[in-house]
């Protein structure tokens, strides 16, 4: 994956996670959206986003990391992304 | 145990002088000898899959398939003129199998070799061994079950599913709600046994240890009062998925101890994992315990521990852990949940026992 070079700023992030999320929910999803609020968390659909953020954003999300609040709407995705990728920069 | 079980789950089948004796394109007819449809038919009755993959024009390869009476046999065909590596890569992704479970038949050196060479985990044998196959080991289940048998059915059913999902216009929980699904989770009895451990061996990716318990296993923790076997199974309009999960608990005082959770990849989609995940979570909260489940990694299940902490389970210590603790865990964890109530699912319909209440009070008491 190209991840690297490219810019990872918030705004970048949300409009791509948006996009996704439209697509995979089959309808427009906002920011703040409790994307689990009607109680439907399938198994597969939480892979897809944990294997979707760390193959788009060149992350490993493992441990604690691995919970629901951090992907309950795109803005706690947004900020986990920006968050485990300054971590990434920072060791490297 | 350890003995990884290998048997084959799908068999994809050449077509051209391998599943009949001729060759379409260019023979006046073709001709399925009686001892390979017995071959078919035999293994479809062993709950085995079969697919196709051919090179030849796909609408005139099916209608030959028709008119030999034996088209329904076969479950994702790919007919057409593109590598058969690829046909074999896309049967089993569409049937979500692991290449280690898919065997391959062509006459042709070549085809084998550029299979094998994409898919070395996959099986191949010559088109003259296509009688021999019903006596080798991969192709004989030690059990075959009612799912089994009309395993090609529910997969065919799927897939029908799966084509109206795709053209539904609309939140995915929205079709998931006209499937009408209901589940129904049960205590085991002997009969279910058998489905059990199928589903245990079949299951790798949604089995939260990897540890796969026998019959006899089972069987014996059937009359085990401190444990309690569940079998789940789901249906839908389109027709019933079968058993599609299993649910060994051990009874402590302060918490109950999940040994195993295996869920068929089948019905991952439609968010059964988190609905009995979500059941359990209540019905430890009406009984006031705490929840451990056991997790051990392996290559398959990642979306098992992703299932487990969402569901809000975590690797934090308790002091509740000590009671399942037999101090020979090897290399298995612990995830650990303190349980509260939580709403009821708003896809499906659950029909449950209600576990343990009074039994177990009365037991600890005595």
């Amino acid at each position: 994956m190209s991840a690297s070079n490219r810019t990872i700023d918030a705004e970048t992030v949300e409009g791509e996670l948006l996009a996704f999320l439209a697509e995979r929910v089959g309808s427009p999803v906002t920011p703040e959206q409790d994307l689990f609020s009607a109680g439907l968390v399938s198994s597969m659909f939480a892979m897809q986003l944990v294997v979707h953020l760390e193959d788009s954003y060149d992350l490993e999300i493992v441990g604690p990391e691995l919970t629901l609040e951090h992907f309950r709407s795109v803005r706690r995705m947004t900020e986990l992304v920006l968050r485990l990728s300054a971590g990434a920069e920072s060791d490297g | 145990m350890s003995d990884e079980p290998a048997l084959v789950k799908c068999l994809v089948w050449d077509l051209d002088n391998t599943l009949w004796r001729g060759t379409l394109l260019e023979d006046p007819e073709v001709a399925l000898p009686d001892e390979i449809r017995a071959v078919i038919v035999e293994l479809d009755a062993r709950g085995i899959l079969q697919s196709v993959a051919s090179k030849n024009d796909h609408d005139h390869a099916w209608e030959q398939l028709a008119a030999l009476g034996i088209a329904d046999y076969f479950v994702a065909p790919h007919i057409g003129w593109s590598p058969k590596s690829g046909s074999v890569q896309e049967i089993a992704e569409q049937l979500n199998f692991a290449m280690k479970t898919i065997a391959f038949i062509d006459d042709q050196p070549a085809e084998r070799a550029e299979v094998a060479h994409h898919h070395p985990a996959v099986r191949c044998y010559p088109a003259e061994q296509a009688t021999e196959l019903t006596g080798l080991a991969e192709f004989s289940p030690e059990v075959v079950t009612i799912d089994a048998r009309r395993r090609r059915s529910m997969y065919q059913a799927g897939f029908r599913r799966e084509s109206e999902r795709e053209s539904f216009q609309g939140p995915d929980e929205d079709f998931l709600r006209t499937l009408e699904l209901v589940m129904e989770i049960k205590r085991a009895d002997e009969v279910d046994l058998s489905r059990v451990e199928e589903l245990t061996m079949r299951t790798s990716q949604m089995n939260a240890t990897g540890v796969h318990y026998s019959d006899a296993e089972l069987r014996a923790l059937l009359a085990d009062p401190d444990h309690e076997v569940l079998t789940v199974t789901l249906t839908d309009r389109f027709g019933p998925h079968g058993a599609v999960g299993v649910l060994l608990l051990g009874y402590h005082e302060s918490v109950w101890h999940l040994k195993l959770l295996a869920t068929s990849c089948r019905v991952v989609s439609f968010g059964a994992g988190s609905v009995l995940l979500n059941w359990l979570v209540n019905e430890a909260a009406t009984a006031g315990v705490h929840l451990a489940a056991d997790f051990r990694r392996t290559d398959r299940n990642r979306m098992m521990d992703i299932a487990y902490r969402f569901a809000g389970f975590t690797e934090d210590s308790c002091a509740c852990l000590a009671e399942p603790d037999d101090g020979e865990r090897g290399d298995i964890q612990f995830r650990h949940l303190v349980a509260e109530e939580r709403p009821e699912p708003t896809t499906m319909r659950v029909h449950a026992p209600a576990l343990a209440r009074g039994e177990v009070a009365a037991r600890s008491l005595g």
